[in-house]
């Protein structure tokens, strides 16, 4: 689908930078795809899109950290090839992300100067002048606090002014902020906001990731909208309205991808009301049936999966309710909820799931043990039927279940891990992001195994950050905002465009 | 992995019997049966103290304090003979042990409720329980004559040759191995050290574990700290001195990963063994006591290079030919 609103540069002018034909492939992935954009002095650029549209591709392509397959980046009119974040740094690119990286036991002005510190004469470091110069800096964009502070006694907020001033002890003319208010409160926005404004001002050139539409309405002079690692439309800010972004974001044929498959839904298993905790989620209620698959949607950092361990018992709620078959249940521990029948397969299946140095066996049936024990001793022979049937069902390629976990291929691993929370013989799985970082071929199979588990009349809890899988194999689908429920669909009723409306807090599509 | 540690454990045996037959032509004395039973009594408690580390060290944990535990309960232990030397042999080895599951619960109970670090935890318990010997006994030792008949004499009972500490040790061994191969908290402690994370999600409890290595780590120190005592017929503050660094470095060499989640039964064993075997020999060759400490260190070193290869990520078996090698080599 391509849109009217494809244009040449907002502005006219050499730009900042540019990149022609951006293409980047991983593995089973096609990242980037034949992606062209321009930056302008003194402009604010929108990066928009979904989680896995691109962006964060863009951002490492121009920080050095990847090196495109296809296509040129060009700076100041020359051709340049970033092969380390070094040659990007030193080409004037810049970059403040989300979660800052620095050195919380050092100073301020030795985070600004790391790596660049002036020297003496006699190579030592010039500190006098060093911390001139990061006061001066400091001040530019009104910084309030002394660059002998130590980083770890600063907010998050005044630690993104620091990332902000050592772009600038710099000289660099594009600065990338990769959703810099996702830990900010509204003061804090507020003054990055006047702090971008100054940076414009200066003619700098400003990448903006944010997925708060508000935001990117308010600080942004100009847009690129990526999806499936294609630009899918870029202009000016003023061209566009929020509905008219957001299916640009979403817009594509859904239903065909994943054929969903026809099952029964029965009784209601699972209750949720009003779960919440003090800090990261609030009011979670909701119904599961037996054979139905919900969506969990959202942005990355609603909440979701924290609800979703704390109904697993990781974290304790402060209130709410959960029932069982109409049973109340007090779910404090992982052991609680796995005796209930929930399994919980997390998002990070290698590093929260597997046991390297441990056989398949033993990793398989880790999580259903207490099935194993007789009188006070393991029985083998429990353990390996159980083993057989499971790694057979999931298609474990190995030599030998008592194979070290460490040795099988990462797709492997994965296979074992999900077959031990099979083991638990559970009522509801809940599935965190189950396709996250995998092949397109393994997808669709891992869509067809989560089918055939509702079939099999588990409830099934899908957290995922991809829309057309949430659409693809959801019945209703729960949208979470900023730690709450912002809406519930149903499949008969939703639409793409509404819930990512209700996911990035926009306000009615027209 | 189970047979690449065998073939390690295999490999360790097989370099101690070289040993023993280079030293044993170097040395005819070291070939006697005399010897050889000797060597296996002497390593006896440093063999249960290793079964004991490793618990705690499968579960990415340490226990600096196991030497100083055993000071301690040996000390009360001793002193009640020194009191009452009429007992029954079940009371002495009741206080010992017992008071070195009290001092093993001081340790998990600091690490697992505060979460204060295992290093620190009993590198502060190994000096306090020291001191609290100074303060309990004013400084003075219980001697060899002090603590009667009954006390003493139970160590230097022998079957088949060997002492009451050697077939002890075997008890506690099969009951380590046991424990750690075929009950349900033992595959937990592997879990917990290979990975926390996934561990804590399949509902194990790691803070109940803490406790109970750190337990067992102490009731072990404390047992042994009887046989100690008694085998050796003195009790005062210093004894077993460092002893716990002799007692890291066994596992260490039986192939016990310091990062936890790896370590057998066997491989302790063997590596105690082979400290054993290095400190008896030595002597025999007219090798100063120095040297012994190199020596050890030295293998201490290769132990680690040749686990950090073995360990090495990246040997994954991928192809299907290498699956069936490795499943044909089973």
């Amino acid at each position: 689908m391509q849109t009217s609103l494809e244009s040449s540069s907002p502005q006219g002018g050499e730009p900042v930078l540019s990149l022609n034909g951006i293409s980047k492939s991983f593995p089973g992935v096609r990242a980037l795809h034949d992606v062209s954009l321009e930056l302008h002095a003194g402009e604010v650029t929108a990066l928009i899109g979904e989680n896995g549209a691109g962006k964060s591709t863009i951002v490492k392509i121009l920080t050095g950290i990847y090196t495109p397959d296809a296509g040129d980046v060009i700076v100041g009119g020359t051709r340049r090839q970033f092969l380390s974040p070094r040659d990007s740094w030193a080409a004037g690119i810049a970059a403040i992300h989300q979660e800052t990286v620095m050195f919380d036991e050092l100073s301020v002005a030795e985070n600004i100067f790391m790596g660049h510190m002036p020297r003496t004469g006699t190579g030592f470091v010039d500190w006098p002048s060093m911390r001139q110069r990061a006061a001066e800096l400091l001040k530019s964009i009104d910084a309030d606090f002394s660059p002998d502070t130590k980083l770890k006694q600063l907010s998050v907020a005044q630690k993104h002014m620091v990332e902000i001033t050592r772009a600038l002890s710099h000289e660099a003319s594009v600065i990338i902020m990769d959703e810099p208010t996702a830990a900010l409160s509204r003061n804090e926005i507020d003054d990055l906001f006047r702090i971008i404004a100054h940076l414009k001002s200066e003619g700098r050139a400003i990448v903006f990731i944010s997925h708060k539409f508000d935001e990117i309405f308010r600080v942004a002079d100009a847009f690129v909208c990526l999806r499936d690692g294609e630009k899918v439309g870029a202009g000016k800010i003023s061209g566009i309205t929020e509905p008219k972004l957001v299916s640009l974001m979403v817009g594509r044929p859904i239903d065909q991808v994943f054929p969903k498959r026809d099952i029964a839904i029965g009784d209601v298993l699972l209750k949720v009301e009003g779960l919440s905790n003090a800090t990261e989620f609030a009011d979670i209620s909701f119904e599961l049936r037996r054979g139905e698959i919900l969506g969990f949607y959202g942005l990355v950092g609603a909440g979701r999966s924290e609800a979703m361990q704390c109904l697993f018992g990781m974290s304790i709620a402060s209130h709410g309710n959960v029932t069982l078959n109409g049973k109340p249940l007090k779910i404090s521990t992982p052991g609680d909820a796995i005796s209930a029948g929930i399994s919980y397969v997390p998002e990070d299946r290698q590093d929260q799931g597997t046991i390297l140095q441990l056989g398949i066996r033993e990793n398989i049936t880790l999580a259903s043990i207490a099935l194993h024990v007789q009188g006070i001793f393991l029985s083998k022979p429990s353990e390996i039927s159980a083993v057989r049937k499971l790694g057979k069902r999931l298609d474990v390629r190995a030599a030998h279940w008592e194979q070290r976990l460490g040795e099988l291929s990462g797709g492997n691993q994965q296979k074992v891990v999900i077959a031990k929370w099979l083991a638990t013989k559970p009522k509801v799985i809940i599935l965190d992001e189950p396709t996250k970082g995998i092949d397109v071929g393994s997808k669709a199979a891992v869509h067809d195994f989560i089918g055939e588990l509702a079939e099999e009349g588990l409830a099934v809890i899908l957290i995922s950050s991809e829309l057309p899988e949430i659409m693809g194999l959801a019945d209703h689908v729960v949208v979470m905002q900023e730690g709450r429920i912002a809406s519930i669909f149903a499949r008969e009723t939703w639409s793409a465009e509404a819930i990512v409306s209700a996911a990035t807090g926009a306000r009615k599509v027209a | 992995m189970k047979c690449l540690l065998k073939n390690r454990e295999m490999a360790l045996a097989i370099i101690i019997s070289i040993m023993v037959i280079g030293i044993s032509i170097y040395a005819p004395a070291f070939a006697t049966t005399e010897s050889v039973t000797s060597v296996l009594n002497d390593t006896s408690i440093l063999c249960m103290l290793a079964l004991a580390q490793m618990i705690v060290i499968i579960t990415r944990g340490i226990d600096l304090s196991v030497a100083s535990n055993l000071a301690l309960s040996g000390m009360l232990s001793a002193s009640l003979a020194q009191n009452y030397p009429e007992l029954p042999i079940i009371a002495y080895i009741a206080v010992a042990t017992g008071t070195g599951l009290v001092l093993g619960l001081i340790n998990g109970g600091l690490i697992a409720m505060l979460g204060i670090p295992p290093i620190v935890v009993t590198l502060g318990t190994l000096a306090i329980f020291r001191g609290m010997i100074v303060v309990y006994g004013g400084g003075n030792q219980v001697n060899a004559s002090e603590m009667g008949d009954i006390f003493q004499s139970f160590p230097k009972l022998t079957f088949l040759g060997l002492s009451t500490i050697f077939w002890i040790m075997a008890a506690v061994a099969v009951i380590v191995w046991l424990f750690l191969e075929m009950t349900r908290t033992g595959r937990g402690l592997y879990a917990v050290g290979g990975n926390p994370v996934a561990a804590r999600y399949c509902g194990i409890d790691l803070q109940r574990q803490q406790l109970l290595v750190y337990a067992i780590s102490g009731a072990i120190s404390g047992l042994c700290g009887y046989l100690w005592v008694s085998r050796y017929g003195v009790a005062y503050s210093e004894i077993a001195s460092g002893f716990e660094l002799t007692v890291i470095a066994a596992c260490v060499i039986g192939g016990v990963s310091i990062a936890g989640g790896v370590g057998t039964v066997a491989g302790a064993l063997l590596g105690a063994l082979f400290l054993g075997v290095i400190v008896n020999a030595l002597p025999v060759m007219q090798i100063t006591p120095f040297w012994q400490m190199a020596i050890s260190g030295a293998v201490i070193l290769t132990a680690v290079v040749v686990n950090a290869r073995v360990e090495k990520r990246g040997v994954k078996l991928i192809l299907p030919e290498a699956r069936r090698l490795a499943g044909a080599i089973k």
